[in-house]
């Protein structure tokens, strides 16, 4: 909001002037993902970096491009904001992402997540969850290719012959054999396999970039939160909701359910409570509007990875959710002062 | 009453096209673009039996009552059809596997039925005939276009014909969400031309 602009403050009384702008809220975010952003560099190598490069350069390119010459409006890549889309977008894929699908998912997000809608503000959705489920249902075989090639997975790798860790995640390992004679067996080697809560929680099981180190991301998130940038209820709401459902299904059939802990640490849970369901634009205004959000999230994920199709569904859930936002926000209503 | 040929055509086409301008029959148009030859095939049906349904209701407009009008058009146009499914079942195998319950839901495709109340039920046969041929060609074109596109934009093919094949084919433009993407970036297009030439 520009201050200078003098017309703007129309009403009496007292005037808080809060030194806070697009701009800055957007830095502060992408600085809250370098740590989660190192990790992935550690783990994954250098094709973490270079999807990570391409995902901000094409999707700033992708803004100033359609603003200059299809929109003919000012661009806006002065904000930030288009490059913390392409970095999350980036966090949202693969390692072995090849760089023209990562410059298809930056066009459709920036494209039709945000500039098809009017812009930042006006979109009803997170953009890059729109490019990251594009992809995904786009390309459902590169979505899902988690080979990596360097960094320190693939010296693990090289030390654990364990097959059922190269190939896929472990919620995608369980939802490809849901059904079948084996669901028992992996199950149970999941659940005794030593890499358990503390590889998980630093980091070091395959997956989409991003959503390796819970670690990394819960640092970035707790400077934001302690600058205000984030709100804490959504991703409590999200994460507890996704914690007590996977234990409440545990409890009920051991033998058939993963530990809770790889539902809260193996997935993109935390990457998309902290950073993707928390966005200023796409979330509920109010205190309870935001629990209401951060409850629903989560048991829309846990139905997705119990019965859906996919093994995994924060992103769908949180894009499932951004729909009743404004609903959510028509019905929560802040109480009225002095009625 | 001359009717002049050209004139409908543009009138089809252009300023009354029944998706880009009047945007009727929708579930059709989403679910039979996955391809320009499914899309083209579909168009062919249409054309067929909205010129015919046309040609009969016009013909029977002084004799329905107004009351049961919607059910008699129906009857109409439901005859029309099953003909028009036995005829791809018995000559088109694959084009009726790949349309699938598509043909059989031409009978409430919006476009038959609204031309039928809009047009045939108050003009003499001759004009009805023309309106029903020139609105299934711009529908035709319409639907053949957006096949053209997403088949493009899924595989680099149109019509089967590879002009730039991907190696790794984006699903999601044959998916249902590929058809809304395609459909609400023309109608963008038609838009932002219209409102430029204003």
């Amino acid at each position: 909001m520009e201050t200078k602009d003098k017309k703007w403050i129309v009403g009496q009384g007292s005037h808080i002037y809060f030194p806070q702008d697009t701009s800055k809220i957007m830095f502060q975010v992408i600085l809250a993902l370098l740590p989660a952003s190192a990790m992935a560099v550690y783990v994954f190598g250098f094709d973490a970096l270079k999807v990570l490069l391409i995902g901000v350069i094409s999707a700033v390119a992708v803004e100033a491009l359609i603003q200059k010459y299809l929109m003919k409006t000012p661009v806006t890549i002065g904000d930030y904001s288009a490059a913390l889309t392409g970095l999350l977008l980036a966090l949202n894929l693969p390692a072995s992402s090849p760089w023209w699908m990562v410059c298809i998912g930056s066009l459709i997000s920036i494209g039709i997540g945000k500039l098809a809608y009017g812009g930042l503000g006006q979109n009803p959705f997170n953009p890059a969850l729109v490019g990251r489920v594009a992809l995904l249902i786009g390309f459902p075989a590169l979505m899902t290719d988690w080979s990596v090639t360097g960094g320190y997975l693939s010296e693990l790798y090289r030390k654990i012959p364990a097959e059922a860790l190269t190939t896929a995640t472990p919620l995608g390992f369980i939802k490809a054999y849901s059904g079948s004679n084996f669901t028992a067996d992996l199950v149970a080697y999941f659940n005794s396999y030593s890499i358990n809560l503390k590889t998980l929680f630093i980091g070091a099981t395959s997956g989409s970039i991003g959503e390796v180190s819970e670690l990394a991301l819960l640092l970035g998130a707790l400077y934001l939160i302690y600058k205000k940038v984030l709100n804490w209820e959504i991703p409590a709401a999200f994460i507890g909701t996704v914690g007590i459902i996977a234990m409440a299904a545990y409890y009920v059939k051991p033998q058939a359910m993963l530990l809770p802990h790889y539902h809260l640490f193996s997935g993109g849970l935390f990457l998309g409570a902290l950073f993707m369901a928390t966005d200023m634009v796409t979330s509920p205004f109010t205190f309870r509007g935001r629990i209401v959000f951060g409850i629903g999230c989560g048991v829309l994920t846990m139905l997705i990875r119990l019965y859906g199709g996919y093994p995994e569904g924060v992103s769908f859930a949180i894009l499932l959710m951004n729909i009743f936002v404004p609903i959510i926000d028509i019905y929560i209503k802040p109480k009225r002062f002095g009625v | 009453m001359s009717i002049n040929f050209k004139n409908e055509l543009y009138r089809g086409i252009v300023t009354e096209n029944p998706i880009f301008r009047i945007v009727l029959g929708m579930c059709p148009t989403l679910a039979t673009s996955t391809s320009a030859m499914n899309a083209l095939g579909m168009g062919v049906s249409v054309i067929a039996v909205l010129t015919c349904s046309n040609m009969v209701i016009s013909m029977l407009r002084n004799v329905i009552p107004d009351k049961v009008r919607i059910p008699a058009f129906i009857v109409v146009i439901a005859t029309f059809v099953t003909v028009v499914d036995l005829l791809i079942a018995a000559f088109i195998p694959p084009l009726y596997e790949a349309l699938g319950i598509f043909i059989p839901l031409i009978v409430v495709n919006c476009i038959i039925l609204g031309r039928a109340e809009a047009y045939a039920a108050k003009n003499p046969v001759l004009p009805s005939i023309v309106d029903g041929i020139v609105m299934g060609i711009g529908f035709t074109l319409s639907l053949t276009m957006l096949g053209a596109m997403r088949e493009f934009l899924s595989a680099g093919m149109i019509f089967g014909y590879a002009i730039a094949p991907f190696k790794h084919q984006f699903i999601l433009m044959i998916l249902a969400p590929g058809a809304f993407i395609t459909l609400g970036l023309v109608l963008a297009g038609i838009n932002f031309i219209q409102n430029k030439e204003s």
